[in-house]
């Protein structure tokens, strides 16, 4: 099974999607989903759909799971990021149906055998039927679907980065540095993008993304950034030194590696429990929470202090409070249409701001390479969205 | 739909009657409708004078309850008796912002300094009064405080009258870009700006708040640029203060223009319409200098070189051609065939004899901003005066002073501001309202 951990990003999902080659085209919607329904068939490393659009309105899917493992099947929203509907744990040699609403664009579709990892994806197209698609159900109900999607898309980063982790280790322990460095900030990228979720489970964070200004005395340095350090050696051990930097030996790395795949495993095991809930004010406030993150410590370029690699950081909190508020905008819209018009201009103001550097896919350049000028029009930035998103879980809640 | 099945709320959900744009005002938190119509309003009878009016106590402070009123012909913060301590803040404007939503930023701006100058909370809901699950309107930390005599002061930058907000027709000529002076080392990331408060205080946590809220309100639709914080007032606005000292010790702004000189302060101080931009009529010009002091090498000085820079006596702040401090200055009295007011003292240059009669009113600070890392006090004065043609006043007697001034040797100007204040806003109205009219 070729899975991608990194690819969030449509082109990486093309690229699988080629290479896989498992979908038929079907333009103009096809007899299946004029029928309403669309066959999806799932095996251990392909992900057939009977057609990739379907006419905006109630979509079905049913998938058959033909493949070895239980296996999952996600709509996700253009982001690639939020999960707009899931269907989960289709055991082998059975089959499950999702049925939906889906609005008029474009969406990725994915299976995900294993039910860990980025999955089979590719993208899906839903056409303008004429039929407008409101938001149905009672307020309650729609509450407890963006609660669901929430725990969903937490499950599905987690995912990632359990397999995105293993092969950042692989790389880092056979001594694969330049690709360890490459893995570094895009596999963090699903860390980041559900950190204060991470942060709701006691030590959890603290061992796996400490900086070494947070240890306390006695405290044992894990984690990314320790080995943040040891992939960007400083040339001195402490600045301005001169004994250089003492290089993890072997055996330490084998022990740092462990202990961050075990933590790894542990947060995804926390995230699957069947008691693992959400509820609005959970992402709305986690939302606020990813963007004091990068007012607090990657405006500061506190976070990657050996890579400088805090952009990406940057992009994957913001895109995590943007997946929290996209799931909950519709209600909002219902609460408060003003609210959600000025985080709409906002999200997009930040989001264009940010991709002058770059992108997660494209890579970004060095902390330090950006003028203090740079760095203020991103803080502004950051505080002008953040004073909105601080009325979110009030909002919702009102 | 069985149990683990999940479906978010659809997509793209049909929302075209919301129109997209940036910097919003704040709502709910901001409702104008009906504001400014309660205490504290005096309309247009607050003419000149009627300020200084409300200040009883003659000592240091401006008294702790004062309240002066924020609709009114004049901004107060001018000729309003000094008060002890000042929080600045210069701001620039967010790319992309708008006309009509600068205009909501000064409407919010006003809303709010309505309120603080009362006494009162940045809104109704204020620090506690909301939802538990949001963050409060007001900070906070001046729950409880008065007003301590809280003023809030708004300015605009030449740089405002550029092209962005359709404004460039209406900068006023006397609005002009400050010159270098001989010896000046400014630092532009901590000068001028497009828009600027003056909040002026006898409780320095009241000014702090009033900054840090009307800082936060505009967050995505202005940013500040450089602020500072002055704890001491180095000028008499009125005569019923006493004269304050600066760091070098000596009293500073005996010579001020005062409230009570009615008649100069409409001539020196106040614009008015045929002075070439009717909107600012009843408004002013306020330039700021923060000057940084070396103290530590003035302070080695004998009484008497110090006594000489300054043209004044030490104690009693009397001139050195003689009498009491409100002697006035004879510049020919000479001993030994030497003047005894040198022609290079500050007070000799900055006399509005030697200056074709130019006057301003002085309203600044002592500020120390910690050491730098020579282990010397970061200090100084944060000087402000208000005019009503910069060209003609300020910069008539700064060009003196900096070709000669004695003084020179123990300061150096390091940020420098020029803003036009607008005239007081109407009853409900708010700060700009004749600009953008």
């Amino acid at each position: 099974m070729t899975l991608r951990p990194l690819g969030i990003a449509a082109g990486v999902a093309i690229a699988a999607l080629a290479l896989t080659g498992c979908v038929e085209n079907n333009p103009g919607g096809g007899s299946s989903s004029a029928a309403g329904t669309i066959a999806v068939t799932g095996k251990d490393t392909t992900c057939e759909l009977s057609s990739t659009t379907a006419p905006s309105g109630t979509v079905t899917f049913t998938m058959a799971n033909k493949g070895s493992d239980n296996s999952e099947f996600e709509v996700l929203a253009s982001d690639g990021l939020r999960i707009v509907s899931e269907k989960e744990n289709i055991g082998p040699g059975t089959s499950g149906t999702l049925t939906t609403q889906l609005a008029a664009g474009d969406y990725y579709t994915a299976c995900i055998p294993g039910l860990v990892g980025e999955g089979v994806r590719a993208k899906f197209t839903v056409t303008d039927s004429g039929k407008t698609v409101k938001a149905t159900g009672t307020e309650k109900q729609q509450i407890d679907a963006a609660d669901a999607a929430y725990v969903g898309y937490v499950k599905d980063q987690t995912g990632q980065l359990v397999t995105g982790t293993q092969e950042f280790l692989d790389a880092y322990l056979s001594g694969d540095d330049t690709k360890a460095k490459e893995l570094y900030p895009t596999v963090r990228a699903h860390y980041e993008r559900i950190e204060p979720v991470a942060e709701s489970f006691g030590d959890l964070d603290p061992e796996l993304d400490n900086r070494a200004a947070d240890l306390e005395k006695g405290e044992t340095w894990t984690g990314w950034h320790r080995i943040e350090k040891d992939l960007w050696a400083p040339s001195a051990a402490v600045p301005g030194s001169s004994t250089s930097y003492p290089a993890l030996t072997a055996a330490e790395k084998k022990t740092m590696g462990a202990q961050l795949t075990k933590n790894t495993k542990q947060l995804y095991d926390e995230v699957n429990a069947s008691d693992f809930t959400v509820g609005l004010d959970t992402i709305g406030n986690g939302a606020v929470g990813l963007l004091d993150e990068v007012a607090t410590s990657k405006i500061t370029g506190e976070e990657e202090t050996w890579s400088h690699t805090d952009l990406y950081d940057f992009q994957a909190n913001l895109e995590g409070a943007q997946v929290a508020y996209e799931g909950v905008r519709s209600i909002l819209l219902t609460k408060d249409k003003a609210l959600a018009t000025e985080l709409d201009a906002e999200f997009t103001s930040l989001d264009e701001l940010l991709a002058k550097y770059g992108s997660l896919d494209k890579g970004y350049p060095s902390y330090t390479t950006l003028t203090t000028a740079d760095k203020k029009a991103l803080s502004d930035g950051v505080n002008a969205l953040s004073e909105p998103l601080s009325q979110l879980t009030a909002a919702l809640l009102g | 739909m069985t149990e683990d099945q999940h479906a978010a709320p659809p997509e793209s959900i049909d929302d075209s009657g919301v129109a997209r744009s940036r910097g919003l005002s704040r709502r709910g938190l901001l409702g104008l409708a009906g504001v400014g119509l309660g205490a504290g309003v005096v309309g247009a009878g607050a003419a000149l004078g009627i300020e200084t009016a409300v200040t009883s106590g003659a000592t240091g402070t401006s008294g702790a309850a004062e309240t002066y009123p924020f609709y009114a012909t004049h901004q107060s913060g001018i000729i309003t008796a000094a008060q002890d301590r000042l929080h600045f803040a210069a701001f620039d404007v967010t790319s992309g912002m708008t006309r009509a939503e600068l205009v909501d930023l000064l409407k919010d701006w006003s809303y709010a300094a309505g309120r603080m100058t009362q006494g009162e909370q940045v809104s109704k809901s204020g620090a506690v009064g909301g939802s538990l699950y949001a963050p409060p309107d007001d900070t906070g930390e001046a729950l409880g405080l008065p007003a301590a005599g809280l003023t809030i002061t708004i300015g605009f930058g030449p740089s405002l009258f550029d092209d962005r907000f359709g404004l460039a027709s209406k900068k006023p000529a006397r609005l002009i870009d400050l010159p270098e002076f001989a010896g000046d080392n400014i630092r532009a990331d901590a000068s001028n700006g497009d828009l600027c408060i003056q909040a002026c205080s006898d409780d320095p946590q009241v000014a702090v708040h009033a900054i840090r809220n009307l800082s936060r309100i505009a967050f995505g639709r202005a940013s500040l640029r450089w602020s500072q914080l002055g704890f001491g007032r180095t000028s008499s606005t009125t005569r019923g203060q006493t004269t304050p000292r600066n760091l070098f010790g000596f009293k500073d702004g005996t010579a001020n223009l005062k409230a009570e000189d009615t008649s100069l302060v409409k001539q020196d101080v106040w614009a008015s319409a045929a002075d070439g931009a009717d909107w600012m009529a009843n408004g002013t010009y306020l330039v700021s200098r923060k000057i940084r002091m070396q103290i530590e090498t003035w302070d080695h000085q004998s009484l008497k070189e110090q006594q000489t820079v300054i043209g004044r006596d030490k104690g009693e702040g009397a001139p050195l051609s003689g009498g009491t401090e409100f002697t006035a200055f004879d510049f020919s009295k000479k001993q030994h065939g030497a003047p005894l007011v040198a022609a290079d003292a500050h007070a000799s240059l900055a006399h509005p004899k030697h200056n074709g009669g130019a006057q301003i009113l002085r309203r600044g600070y002592n500020f120390v901003d910690g050491n730098d890392d020579l282990g010397r006090l970061n200090a100084g004065l944060f000087f402000i005066c208000f005019q009503r043609d910069p060209e003609n006043q300020f910069v008539r007697i700064q060009s003196a002073l900096a070709a000669n001034d004695a003084m020179n040797e123990y300061v150096q100007h390091v940020s420098s501001g020029i803003f036009a204040v607008p005239p007081g806003a109407s009853a409900g109205g708010y700060v700009g309202e004749t600009l953008f009219a």
